[in-house]
């Protein structure tokens, strides 16, 4: 195999080689810090297949359904922001409002289902194309902002968050039957949640929103790889001056790649609302989905797919965090191999060289 | 005759492509000596080589006779080798002074000792004739006098040895016989020049010595007094290379092109172009001459719709175009080859396909109802590629930044000349580009011509002005100070007009 062939071989598996990275540094601090590692790679087996190694010859059943559902239930709230981030950075633009996006979601999924009451084929989709809508119209105003007064997104975005946090838990709390921190629970027919689905998974809190989460997974690599919108939307990421000189509205452009954006996450918002809690809440920190996606966009190389497993990675060590802490391991361990993960997955460019030199030495 | 600097049997590999191949240069203690060859030729990689950014993987370096392991800048620096790059490495916003100690700064205990710093500075420019005020910022100097910065940079540092990568590319013809004194001047004091450039005329003007590559592999070492351009030209090219553009005389026709008293300002929103007035007709070359910042970019722009217009009218093919979006005029005819083509040319990040679709991605064939039709779109790449013989790794699939300037340029005269537009804009199109692709590039500009097509030909070189145009106007501070045919006129004349002399007006339009 000649050099380019394997450079770009290496390139391509560089995400999956930072994420072995990450567990072994995960793991060489646990054995540092005198745990069994083999508690690690058990944990995340379990959390990634559902198999309890340790139930092995015990009359405990080995393999749960409950847990695979658990980790999808986790994976697909971040997937969605996941594409968030990773749909606007690829016009240039840094949505750190994901989280925002997610909260007006929330908010507008929330109003739909407690005051509307209809049949679920036209209110089901109603309270999901609200919070779509909401994320959306969120993630414009950054995106307006920047084009019309070049107003910096990060900033716009990272000041929206608080309005949007503030915005709806004014909005939730006056709702009718509203009590101090959540709302009633959304009427039957505004629910993504399935007891058939539910049961199907041994009584877990998995919902019909995969089925968005797929959705939005193929709408992302079509608009970006298929069609002509998604070419000017790379081309003024990678060089607005070119996308200018081409004639592509520049400004435009990044306007509404912000509004799609906001959509993905507003949709993060519904799966929450409408999927997983079926009520609103009123929240006093943010809970972190939106700058999650950051990292689940930058482990994905800003990829849908890549989205979708770096989604279900993040989700897989939240799984196994509860399953170290019962065997005692502290639960930072989940935390210092994901932030390692991110660091090397930052530190990409710099790894593909060395494994290059390493491997033209031999 | 000792050697200060032998690299020997240099040997440079990269993915899919050996940039170096057994290159041996030898530089003699106080010549000037000049590195020739085409774009991709390899120059850079040996030069990085020597100022310890890459390693070879074969061959060795000796600086004065010893044998020593260039591992990074740093070393280079302490060896006496200073670089002085292409594009400058200096802060706008400090002063000449401080940019000069930048990483070295002279200090009183804890604080930066900048009077110390001023006086060194000002001593070395004196004893070189370089001319440098200290206390100007970067931002507010020429460009010529940021170059001296660079190399007054290299001396604060104590180098023997300099490396001038193409210092004359962003240079006035003036600027240029300046920076030719200062060479000598170095060369008197004892230090020792390497020049990297492809221009011909210049190693005739300076060099002592030149040294030769061409794809990656040492040509031969010659003796420049001995040795003609043609010679040179052949060795770098490895065939014949004709400096004279062939062509007929123009027939001019209808007027395709006209700008009426127009007024456009420059970034700093000062007067650029001042109650300007210009024609261009079909079948003829139009080239408007002038030093650099003298107004040709904001026209250029203003006429191609990246810049706004303060008043005054532009008519292409009879349309008020004034206010055009840069779409109205692309698809009326325009094509563009812009000046800077990294910033406006090209998506570097994209394909060499992606980039061919740069113009026309929305339309058929390439595109239906919002899709991108992929065959047709490497269909059109590659006959383009093939046409333009533009040449590249991956062909299609070739991510333009990895392709060298001169195919990168090519690739953006395929896009602009295959969508065969009445009007072809062409600013500066052979900047930084070897002899052979300046000759592809203007037998295609007079081919455009041939076909009843308008060329409009932005250029800072006179050889280039009076070699491919048919009519010449010389622009200065904004506006135009005359127009001649250039069968009419000879350097002097335009490098008068140039510096701003008006011309006894015996205009008739044309």
């Amino acid at each position: 195999m000649d050099d380019r062939s394997r450079l770009k071989k290496l390139n391509r598996w560089m995400p999956v080689i930072a994420v072995l990275l990450g567990f072994l540094l995960g793991a060489l601090i646990m054995v540092v810090t005198g745990e069994n590692p083999l508690i690690l790679f058990k944990s995340m087996v379990r959390a990634v297949l559902g198999l309890n190694l340790d139930n092995i010859g015990t009359d405990k059943p080995v393999f749960s359904v409950r847990t695979l559902a658990t980790l999808l239930v986790y994976a697909m709230p971040i997937i969605m922001t996941g594409l968030s981030v990773a749909f606007a950075f690829r016009t240039g633009l840094f949505n750190i409002g994901a989280e925002g996006q997610v909260l007006v979601g929330s908010m507008a999924a929330a109003v739909i289902g407690v005051l509307f009451d209809g049949p679920a084929l036209l209110l089901l989709p109603a309270t999901v194309l609200g919070g779509a809508l909401a994320g959306a119209i969120w993630g414009f105003i950054a995106g307006y902002l920047k084009a019309k007064y070049n107003v910096h997104e990060v900033v716009v975005t990272i000041m929206l968050n608080y309005t949007a946090r503030y915005l709806s838990n004014y909005v939730l709390k006056a709702l009718p039957g509203s009590s101090s921190n959540e709302t009633v629970r959304l009427h039957e027919n505004a629910l993504l949640q399935s007891k058939f689905l539910s049961e199907m998974t041994g009584r877990s809190q998995f919902h019909w929103g995969f089925i968005i989460v797929i959705i939005s997974i193929i709408i992302f690599s079509y608009i970006i790889n298929k069609t002509t919108f998604g070419y000017e939307l790379k081309a003024v990421g990678y060089n607005p001056h070119a996308a200018e000189y081409a004639g592509m509205k520049v400004k435009r452009n990044a306007a509404l790649s912000m509004a799609i954006a906001g959509a993905f996450s507003g949709l993060a918002g519904v799966l929450l609302v409408s999927g997983l809690f079926g009520k609103g809440r009123v929240l006093v920190s943010f809970e972190n989905y939106g700058f999650d996606g950051i990292a689940v966009a930058l482990i994905g190389g800003n990829t849908a797919i890549g989205s979708l497993f770096s989604g279900l990675l993040l989700a897989a060590l939240k799984v196994a965090q509860p399953f170290m802490t019962a065997q005692k391991v502290p639960d930072a361990i989940a935390v210092i191999i994901s932030a390692s993960i991110i660091v090397f997955v930052a530190m990409k460019t710099g790894l593909v060289e060395m494994i290059m030199k390493v491997r033209r030495a031999k | 005759m000792d050697y200060i600097i032998e690299m020997l049997g240099i040997t440079k590999e990269f993915p899919g492509i050996r940039a170096n191949d057994d290159i041996t240069l030898q530089l003699k203690k106080g010549e000037i000596h000049a590195l020739l060859g085409e774009n991709g030729a390899g120059k850079s990689t040996l030069m990085s080589i020597l100022f310890g950014l890459y390693q070879p993987d074969q061959g060795k370096i000796k600086v004065a006779g010893q044998e020593v392991k260039i591992t990074d800048p740093n070393i280079a620096t302490a060896l006496g080798i200073g670089m002085v790059h292409q594009h400058f490495k200096l802060i706008d916003d400090f002063t000449v002074a401080e940019n000069i100690v930048l990483g070295v700064e002279p200090k009183k205990g804890i604080v930066l000792d900048l009077e110390t710093a001023r006086q060194k500075v000002k001593e070395i420019s004196l004893k070189y004739g370089l001319e440098v005020d200290p206390d100007a910022k970067i931002a507010d100097i020429s460009v010529g006098m940021q170059q001296r910065v660079e190399i007054l940079k290299m001396l604060y540092r104590n180098a023997e040895i300099l490396i001038l990568d193409e210092p004359t590319a962003v240079l006035t013809p003036q600027e240029i016989r300046e920076l030719i004194k200062i060479m000598q001047r170095l060369i008197s004091e004892g230090k020792s020049i390497l020049l990297i450039t492809h221009k011909l005329a210049e190693i005739k003007a300076v060099a002592d010595r030149c040294t030769v590559l061409r794809k990656g592999k040492y040509i031969g070492t010659i003796e420049v007094k001995d040795t003609s351009e043609e010679q040179m030209a052949e060795m770098m090219v490895g065939r014949e290379v004709s400096f004279k553009v062939d062509k007929k005389p123009a027939e001019p026709t209808e007027v395709v092109l006209m700008v009426k008293d127009l007024n456009v300002k420059s970034n700093r929103n000062l007067p650029a172009v001042k109650n300007l007035s210009l024609e261009v007709r079909r079948g003829e070359i139009f080239c408007l001459a002038g030093i650099d910042g003298n107004g040709q970019m904001e026209l250029i722009e203003a006429i191609t719709g990246l810049r706004k217009v303060e008043s005054g009218s532009i008519h292409f093919l009879g349309q008020d175009i004034t206010k055009a979006p840069i779409r109205q005029r692309t698809m009326a005819g325009i094509g563009h080859i812009p000046e800077d083509r990294h910033k406006h040319g090209l998506v570097l990040d994209f394909t060499l396909e992606e980039n061919m679709a740069l113009q026309t991605y929305f339309m058929e064939p390439l595109a239906q109802k919002g899709l991108i039709q992929f065959g047709p779109r490497r269909e059109l790449s590659d006959r383009l590629i093939e046409e333009f013989d533009v040449r590249s790794g991956m062909g299609s699939e070739t991510i333009a930044r990895s392709m060298s300037g001169g195919n990168q340029q090519k690739a953006i005269i395929a896009r602009e000349v295959n969508r065969s537009p009445e009007l072809l804009i062409a600013a500066q199109p052979t900047r930084g580009l070897d002899v052979g692709a300046i000759e592809y590039i203007h037998e295609r500009l007079v081919e455009e011509r041939d076909k009843g097509h308008a060329v409009f030909l932005m250029s800072l070189e006179l050889d280039e002005v009076l070699n491919v145009a048919d009519r010449i106007a010389v622009i200065h501070s904004g506006e135009i100070v005359g127009t001649v045919m250039a069968s009419e006129t000879d350097e002097n004349e335009l490098g008068l007009m140039m510096a701003g002399k008006r011309k006894e007006e015996k205009e008739d339009g044309r």
